[in-house]
């Protein structure tokens, strides 16, 4: 049967080919001395002598002349001065190189650290930079630096190496190059003095070089190259489909506790998947009886978890009833082939008490194979041993001390009447009380104490801690076994309670997020939502980045907060690498902010910043996961509000152009009308041969006549809209006497009026109003014409001016249909005209010009139905 | 009381309206010179001894108002200028320069010809008229009486200096400055004063204070006393053919 290629495989080929990354080429040797570095530079010059680009990153020579010999004809890019704490340490100018595109670049010591204030902590990232650009580079490396074997090596040289490089750097790698040397010739050369040793180290540095250790290291690491050709020749095989020995998809799973082991585990488990080529997850299990642990365990769960991310397996965390139930429904579910624990630490008694999750692992493991692993746990790190420590504020010890001494008192008050046994009940009240109240410590010191003071001083003989019946032995047993599980229990549920608390406050607030963020609609409104709930949470200081180009710019930030330059140098990176950076992150950590990209499915819409209110506190790997949700809400409001807001552009956009086909429309149509009748008129005169007669050509040219009036009235409302649009109305005010302005007003209409009835009606003593007399003429011109137009010729227009306190009030009505009520204020838009039936000339600009003149005058115009048919437009001037 | 047709010399630079005023005031037997900018405008003053000048303000090398200035350091040729609305300034600037009348463009040739006769019979008239007489109202500067329809009419002094001096230019434009000049005197610049009493004096004279018929106003220039009856000084000569 022929097997097809493993399309995943295929995949991972292709991609490997294709992506435009640099590819990285390792020169590993098993210790210092064989010659990596002298290896590298050969290489490098038979590529100078292919034409290829090539640049010195850092080479470390040790002053040693033969490699500085080799260093000649390559183009060296000067190091970096970087300050630290006083002194300058020179690591490798990442920025130089990247901008200088070499095609190869030689970076040596992979797994060197960089000091602190580089853009990387280590220098494997900074190649991961490089290689990210394209830019090929030559590296060395030393077999113990690898993560997965650090433990091995520990064991088998008695050194523990520090600075370690991830195993996916290896994985990733495109071609390893092992340097090999006989043990006995590296030997040979460190005694002749060829071997760099720094001073410091010189005593390890002799411990480590014992043939033993270095045929050790040296069986390593041709084994791990083989592994590696191994891999490729599986792969080769996979893609060609050919039959091989193909090994049962395996999976592993490693359980990880606070335990200091865990590291261990996680890397054994990593061997042990690199030998079976089999997929590895790491979980951590809370129990949801005890979730709430001690920050440095915590911490240290996380650190594990990192590790055995970077180690290549996939982490989880699970929450559950007991570890082995939540461990094997999980393995059954995934297909875990075998588990991988430790062997147990604690004593046997324990084991006995609480239950041995390894024995009931095994017991009901069906057919997954486990692993037990054992060890001696690490050297200590600095963390907090697993012995306990108080953690209650001291004063609460003093005062379970007082509730003690309280109840001695009662009991003392009461010893007359009661039996001693029955006073055993006040200190049981007091322990629970101090367990409820003041918590785990507290409460067993309340234990203790309480049966102390029984028996010093309620237990005849008082004051003595004898006992003539011996029967108070049981009481004081019994006391304390029921206090102690009295306060054990009330104060697990007491902690129970705060967790659940604290884990309600969480999933509350992360619902108030959400609720909060689907209400607001504007870019603003889920930036302060989002400063308020998360700037909450997690105590920090919020910043929002929003793209501007290929970079982002501060768009908000919490109140009291601006971003400096620096951060958002570190924002730019994370959006352009779209990974978390900053504070707490492999990128830049010294910065003080952390910074996480938002992403949606449409991509990255910017980056959210999390600054603490006081330095030097990191986010939990829990609160790292609440933040991802946050983030993501986030991101999903912030792009439904751009969207919002680019829609309202279009929306406007759309309006806009509407509004201005209807002028266009609107002029042409209402100045070419006018033209009709004149072209019309002066063509009939002009051809006319005698047959019209005189009242013909009288009716021509008065008709003519009215429409040059009227293209003439057409252009200057034009002209004044323009003019209003575009901010240039200037106000010549003088003081203008109202009746003047109305005659002016009706002189100009008085041939439109043709004999109709206008009456007026003043209030005396009107007083001179600061007006432009021009532009309010025009007004009542306007206002004039349109009740001409819009009312029968034989009704009459009213005008009326009368003071109202410091306005002047000016009306015109008219006795025609009026206005619809629901357009009342339409009227004044421009180009509105009522719809009614007949012809109504002209463009519907009148009373938006009105409007503007009268509001640049600081008035109002506004429009009402007179009682009895017709419409009424008053305008409100102010006097001065 | 000439026996030629009078001269007008016509300055634009727009030759359809040039064409147009040459064509209807020809007809009406005045004599037309044409000059198409100012300097032009200057030269032919010089050469043509024209009677009135037709001046339109928006020239392209000197303004209206340039031209208007030069031309009265040293003649009184009577100047009517040509502006489009909304110019108010401008035509204030050419007003208080010396020009005598405006007109606003578009105008009807029937308002030139007006103005053209109110221009040259101010020229004509070497003696002012004692008694003005315009429809129902008679000025009698003279005897400082006034009558409307025949009834007298009680002025205060101020209410009497101001119809005074609209009688003066009768028929003609008056800015508001000149008027408060010549009622007030130099200085004065108080419209408020002026608007009350050009009020207070049409509640006197006027048939219908809100549409007077005598005391026009010019929106934002001025204000002109109409003079609609036509004197001797109207007939004859102009009505040729």
């Amino acid at each position: 049967m022929e097997q097809r290629p493993d399309p995943d495989q295929l995949l991972k080929n292709i991609q490997s080919e294709q992506t435009n990354r640099g590819r990285l080429k390792i020169f590993m040797g098993y210790a210092a001395g064989v010659g990596k570095t002298y290896a590298m530079l050969e290489a490098a010059h038979q590529r100078l002598r292919e034409g290829v680009d090539i640049a010195v990153g850092y080479v470390e020579t040790h002053k040693r002349l033969e490699t500085e010999e080799l260093l000649e004809g390559l183009n060296v890019i000067p190091r970096k001065q970087v300050a630290y704490h006083g002194v300058t340490l020179p690591e490798m100018d990442v920025d130089a190189i990247l901008a200088l595109r070499p095609a190869l670049a030689l970076v040596d010591e992979f797994a060197h650290t960089n000091a602190p204030g580089s853009r990387h902590p280590k220098r494997y990232l900074d190649v991961e930079e490089l290689l990210d650009a394209g830019i090929d580079v030559y590296t060395t490396l030393n077999i113990q630096h690898l993560e997965s074997l650090n433990d091995v090596v520990a064991q088998v040289t008695g050194v523990i190496v520090h600075e370690t490089v991830p195993d996916r750097m290896i994985d990733e790698a495109t071609e390893i190059e092992v340097i090999d040397l006989p043990p006995d010739e590296l030997l040979q050369r460190l005694k002749e003095g060829k071997v760099y040793i720094p001073d410091q180290a010189a005593r390890a540095i002799q411990m480590f070089f014992r043939k033993g250790n270095l045929t050790a290291l040296r069986e390593m690491s041709l084994r791990r190259a083989a592994e590696r050709v191994d891999d490729q020749m599986r792969a080769y095989m996979q893609t060609r489909a050919i039959l091989g020995p193909w090994p049962a998809a395996e999976r592993l799973l490693v359980c990880i506790s606070p335990n200091p082991l865990a590291e261990r585990l996680v890397r054994t488990t990593r061997r042990l998947a690199d030998e079976l080529n089999a997929e590895w997850f790491a979980i951590y299990v809370e129990l949801v009886s005890r979730p709430e642990l001690k920050l440095a365990n915590r911490e240290r769960i996380g650190r594990t978890l990192q590790l055995a991310e970077e180690l290549g397996g996939k982490t989880l965390t699970l929450a559950g009833r007991s570890i082995h139930d939540a461990v094997l429904e999980y393995a059954h579910r995934n297909n875990v082939t075998k588990i991988v624990v430790g062997k147990p630490l604690r004593p046997r008694w324990q084991e006995w008490l609480s239950g041995s999750v390894v024995d009931q692992l095994i017991h009901a493991s069906g057919d997954i194979d486990i692993y037990v692993i054992s060890g001696r746990p690490e050297p200590q790190q600095g963390v907090v041993p697993a012995a306990w420590r108080p953690h209650s504020p001291w004063w609460r010890y003093l005062v379970s001390l007082a509730l003690v001494a309280l109840a001695t008192l009662l009991g003392l008050s009461v010893r007359g009447q009661l039996e001693p046994t029955n006073l055993v009940m006040l200190y049981l009240a007091v322990v629970v009380i101090a367990a409820i109240y003041l918590g785990r410590g507290p409460s067993l010191l309340a234990t203790v104490a309480g049966v102390l003071a029984f028996d010093f001083f309620l237990v005849p003989p008082q004051l003595t801690f004898a006992v003539r019946d011996t029967q108070y032995i049981i009481t004081f047993i019994g006391l304390f076994v029921v206090s102690l599980v009295v306060s054990t229990l009330t104060a697990r549920v007491r902690e129970q309670a705060e967790a659940s608390i604290q884990r309600e406050a969480e999933t509350t607030a992360l619902y108030n997020l959400s609720r909060d963020l689907t209400a607001a609609t504007n870019l603003n409104d889920v930036a302060n939502s989002i400063f308020a709930h998360i700037g909450q949470i997690f105590g920090r200081e919020v910043a929002i980045f929003l793209p501007a180009g290929q970079r982002v710019k501060t768009f908000a930030s919490s109140p009291g907060y601006t971003p400096s330059e620096n951060e958002l140098a570190v924002a730019n990176w994370a959006f352009e690498h779209d990974q978390p950076a900053g504070r707490g992150t492999d990128t830049l950590p010294a910065a003080s902010l952390r910074c996480q990209p938002l992403k949606t499915a449409r991509g990255l819409v910017g980056v959210l910043g999390l600054r603490p209110k006081q330095p030097g506190s990191l986010l939990t790997p829990e609160q790292r996961l609440a933040l991802d949700a946050f983030a993501h809400q986030s991101a999903l409001a912030l792009e439904r509000a751009t969207l919002v807001e680019q829609a309202r552009q279009a929306e406007l956009l759309q309006a806009a152009e509407k509004l201005q086909a209807a002028l266009l429309n609107s002029i042409s149509h209402d100045l070419r009308t006018p033209l009709v009748a004149i072209t019309g008129a002066l063509s009939a005169l002009d051809e006319d041969d005698g047959s019209l007669d005189e009242e013909t050509r009288r009716n021509l040219v008065e008709n003519a006549r009215a429409e040059a009036d009227r293209l003439n009235r057409l252009v200057g409302n034009l002209l004044n809209m323009t003019r209003i649009e575009a901010g240039a109305l200037k106000l010549a005010r003088e003081p203008c006497d109202i009746s003047d302005l109305i005659g002016s007003a009706l002189e100009i209409v008085e041939g439109r009026l043709q004999g109709r009835r206008v009456e007026i009606a003043f209030s005396p003593n009107l007083p001179l109003v600061q007006l432009d007399f021009v532009l309010i003429v025009q007004v009542l011109v306007n206002l004039l014409d349109n009740a001409i137009k819009y009312s029968p010729a034989d009704q009459p227009i009213e005008v009326g001016a009368r003071r109202e306190g410091d306005e002047v009030q000016i009306s015109i009505t008219d006795r025609g249909a009026g206005i619809p009520p629901e357009d009342l204020e339409r009227v004044f838009d421009k180009f509105y005209r009522v719809q009614r039936p007949g012809n109504i000339s002209g463009t519907g600009l009148g009373l938006s010009i009105c409007k503007g003149i009268v509001e640049a005058h600081g008035g109002r115009i506004y429009a009402e139905n007179r009682a009895g048919g017709g419409a009424r437009i008053l305008v409100n001037l102010p006097i001065e | 009381m000439t026996e030629t047709a009078p001269r007008i010399l016509i300055v634009d630079d727009e030759p359809a309206i040039r064409r147009f005023l040459r064509t209807s005031l020809t007809a009406r037997g005045y004599t037309i010179y044409e000059a198409v900018d100012g300097q032009d405008a200057l030269q032919a003053v010089l050469s043509h001894r024209p009677d009135l000048l037709v001046l339109d303000l928006g020239l392209p090398d000197l303004d209206g108002v340039q031209v208007t200035r030069s031309l009265r350091e040293w003649t009184q040729i009577p100047i009517i200028i040509l502006s489009v609305r909304e110019q108010e300034a401008d035509k204030i600037a050419a007003l208080d320069a010396g020009a005598d009348d405006y007109l606003t463009k578009p105008f009807g040739l029937g308002e030139l010809l007006a103005r053209i006769r109110v221009a040259l019979r101010r020229q004509a008239t070497t003696a002012s008229e004692p008694v003005f007489r315009d429809g129902g109202l008679s000025v009698d500067l003279s005897r400082r009486l006034v009558t409307v329809d025949g009834r007298e009419v009680q002025l205060t002094p101020t209410e009497y200096d101001l119809l005074r001096v609209l009688v003066t230019y009768a028929g003609r434009v008056i800015t508001h400055s000149q008027l408060l000049h010549k009622v007030w005197g130099e200085g004065y610049e108080d419209m408020h004063l002026l608007r009350v009493n050009i009020s207070n004096l049409r509640h006197k004279v006027e048939p219908d204070p809100t549409r007077p018929t005598y005391i026009h106003t010019e929106p934002g220039v001025g204000y002109r006393l109409r003079a609609k009856t036509t004197g001797p000084l109207d007939e004859g000569v102009f009505r040729a053919g």
